[in-house]
């Protein structure tokens, strides 16, 4: 046999976390959120007793299966989980190699996989007795599935966005202001997602004592990269279940865009110790390396300290975040979750650049191809597979994440084509 | 006894409280701060604050965020800021200076690099914002065999085991956060603060100094009575911030921005009395 299959997971694939393995390299992050040399929780010491309540909170409530429970039927009857795994079989012939099967976290409630992880951290605030939300976004969709679970708990929700992203995404405020959250804009920096983030922990540790922050990606001091990567790694646990169903075998590789990377980690975690499975991540490449536009942090980055955690980020020598450049609003950020830091330099998962050029590309064939309409987010892993696909053969097959739909992406399409709609 | 404790076991000796004011290199212009330091000793400074501009200062409110982007604008870097130290040091052999930051700029230039660098620019201590004690080790075990000492905050928040752990790793002094939030914000209650410095008290022999929201001669008297001294900020850093961009200024004008570190110096005198 070719590959290396890991032990079915020893719990239902809807329900909890996956405890059959023992303690090895990939059950991280340590009890300080430490991945390798990375993660760990750089906050300011007003939100350190934060961070630490948040942990001792989720330490124990992952190990209750009345959480889970809770969890699941929320993914199920309202979210609308399992997402289907679908042969994209159009695009395969188009490349003419490995089969490409897409992951349709996009036919979620709200159209992306960011609703797997505000459901999660929802149900904590609830459980912390919190009654107030802060969120962070960038496109907007992490800020409309926070807006969508405070609605539904009744929960107060703040979201702050960039004053830069409310004039691109204005369909997405509108929608979080008709969801009754209040949508703060964030003039301060650089006007985008990693002011929005720097802005949320300053209203974090104003009022800590009511509030719940919901981050939007598996970045973050600790707990939040493992917990979001743990809400989200429902990806991983249906895709391989799914994997093994229809096509009796493990994928030959995994593909998915990393901007934080939460839609990446939930994918590739529950593979990580299936040897055979190769992993790409696809980063945002902007104009090109070579330009300085882009914000492939793992790519082209360095590591340091950021909102957190330690990771690769895109600073200058001296050391200040300098400002990135993705045609897509959620790959637009200058850090990424530990845990990729950490692949990245294991070797166990490879990162690529892919720019706009080519994730525009993927974008159109994907929707011409095989009627679906991609995030330009998610156009990115598209790119990345299509290319790796031509490369492999006819009698192996890839998973794509195909972790959001476009429809928020229509108005910046129409303009590239020079149309106003 | 590094400089800053015997800065302050000599302001103890005479029963007077410690006036820390905080600026930010480069802000708003490169070839002010030195000068600007020197004013702030004139106004009855006992030890300098200076604060390492960083791009992302998340636990900052609007005014010293704006600082920043200033000291940004002029592209002052954290080997500029300890020139400015190594210039201070020519004409000031007595007064402390505490970098504060956050850890990035630190990161990137490398902690042996940063040790070495900032013992050699004579700086006395280091206060890293999102630097919580747990992970410390690395950084401060290369700069306090340096003599360098390394401060840390306490929060409201912070709770008995943790404050511990922090009195453990601090030398110098205690950085108390006078409420939830950020700099610049205003001291909603001043009673759980004179508790919360009661604690520490029978925690640590540290002196302890109460920084954020203190923003006038009153507010200062309130918390230094509780207190071993105040650090002032924000309400330094708006005045600092109506100086020109470009081109020198006068003496005179320099003593005007730092103006509120005089008027809160003389009501710190009367206080003592």
């Amino acid at each position: 046999m070719r590959y290396t299959v890991s032990k079915s997971p020893s719990v239902d694939i809807v329900s909890g976390l996956d405890t059959s393995h023992s303690a090895d390299q990939f059950s991280g992050p340590d009890l300080h959120g430490h991945f390798g040399r990375y993660g760990g929780a750089f906050v300011g010491e007003t939100l350190v007793a934060a961070v630490e309540e948040l942990d001792r909170v989720y330490q124990k409530l992952s190990k209750d299966p009345a959480f889970w429970a809770e969890y699941d039927k929320d993914l199920k009857h309202y979210v609308g989980r399992p997402s289907p795994l679908y042969f994209a079989e159009r695009l395969t012939k188009r490349y003419g190699g490995a089969k490409i099967v897409l992951k349709r976290e996009d036919l979620n409630h709200t159209g992306a996989h960011k609703i797997n992880n505000t459901i999660g951290q929802a149900l904590l605030a609830r459980f912390m007795g919190k009654p107030r939300i802060i969120a962070e976004t960038g496109a907007g969709q992490h800020g409309v599935a926070s807006a969508t679970v405070a609605a539904r708990l009744g929960l107060e929700c703040h979201v702050y966005m960039g004053v830069d992203d409310i004039k691109r995404q204005s369909a997405n405020v509108y929608r979080m202001k008709l969801l009754g959250a209040n949508v703060i804009a964030v003039e301060s920096g650089s006007r985008t997602l990693k002011d929005a983030l720097n802005e949320a922990l300053r209203d974090w540790a104003t009022n800590v004592d009511n509030t719940y922050y919901i981050i939007g990606t598996a970045a973050g001091p600790h707990p939040y990269p493992r917990m979001v990567r743990d809400f989200q790694a429902i990806i991983g646990r249906e895709a391989r279940a799914q994997s093994l169903e229809d096509f009796g075998r493990l994928p030959d590789a995994l593909v998915a865009c990393v901007g934080g990377g939460s839609n990446a980690i939930g994918l590739f975690h529950p593979f990580l110790r299936d040897e055979g499975v190769a992993m790409y991540g696809a980063e945002a490449g902007g104009e090109g390396l070579e330009t300085g536009r882009h914000a492939a942090s793992l790519s082209a980055g360095r590591p340091g300290v950021l909102h957190g955690n330690r990771t690769y980020l895109m600073t200058d020598d001296a050391g200040q975040i300098v400002e990135t450049h993705s045609v897509s609003a959620g790959l637009d950020y200058p850090g990424v979750g530990p845990e990729h830091a950490w692949l990245k330099d294991i070797g166990r998962v490879n990162y690529v650049p892919v720019t706009d050029q080519d994730a525009l590309t993927a974008f159109r064939e994907l929707t011409r191809l095989e009627g679906i309409i991609p995030a330009i987010e998610s156009s990115h892993a598209v790119a990345c597979a299509c290319k790796l696909a031509a490369e492999m053969s006819p009698d192996q097959f890839i998973v794509v994440n195909l972790s959001g739909r476009g429809d928020k992406d229509i108005q910046t399409i129409a303009a590239i084509d020079g149309i106003t709609i | 006894m590094s400089r800053i404790s015997k800065t302050i076991a000599g302001l103890q000796a005479q029963n007077k409280k410690v006036l820390i004011p905080y600026l930010v290199a480069g802000d708003p212009q490169k070839g002010l701060t030195v000068d600007l330091m020197h004013a702030l000793v004139r106004a009855g400074a006992h030890i300098i604050e200076l604060g390492i501009p960083f791009s992302d200062p998340s636990s900052d409110g609007a005014v010293i965020q704006l600082g920043v982007e200033r000291a940004l604008r002029q592209g002052t870097t954290l080997s500029d800021v300890l020139e400015m130290v190594s210039e201070f040091r020519r004409r000031d052999k007595q007064t402390p200076v505490v970098l504060m930051g956050y850890l990035n700029p630190i990161e990137i230039m490398g902690y042996g690099n940063f040790a070495s660098a900032a013992a050699a620019a004579d700086v006395d201590g280091v206060l890293i914002v999102d630097l919580p004690a747990y992970e410390c080790e690395e950084l401060f075990g290369a700069v306090r065999p340096l003599g360098i000492d390394t401060i840390f905050l306490i929060a409201p928040t912070t709770t008995q085991e943790r404050t511990a752990a922090i009195c453990a790793n601090s030398t110098g002094y205690l950085y108390y956060v006078s409420l939830k939030g950020v700099t610049g914000a205003a001291i909603r209650d001043k009673g759980e603060v004179a508790d919360k410095i009661a604690h520490l008290r029978s925690e640590t022999n540290l002196p302890i100094v109460v920084g954020f929201g203190i923003k006038d001669a009153q507010s200062a008297c309130e918390m230094a009575a509780i207190s071993d001294g105040v650090i002032v900020g924000s309400a330094l850093v708006e005045r600092i911030g109506l100086l020109p961009t470009q081109g020198a200024c006068s003496s005179a004008r320099l003593d005007d921005a730092v103006a509120v570190i005089f008027s809160i110096n003389e009501a710190l005198q009367n206080l003592n009395n």
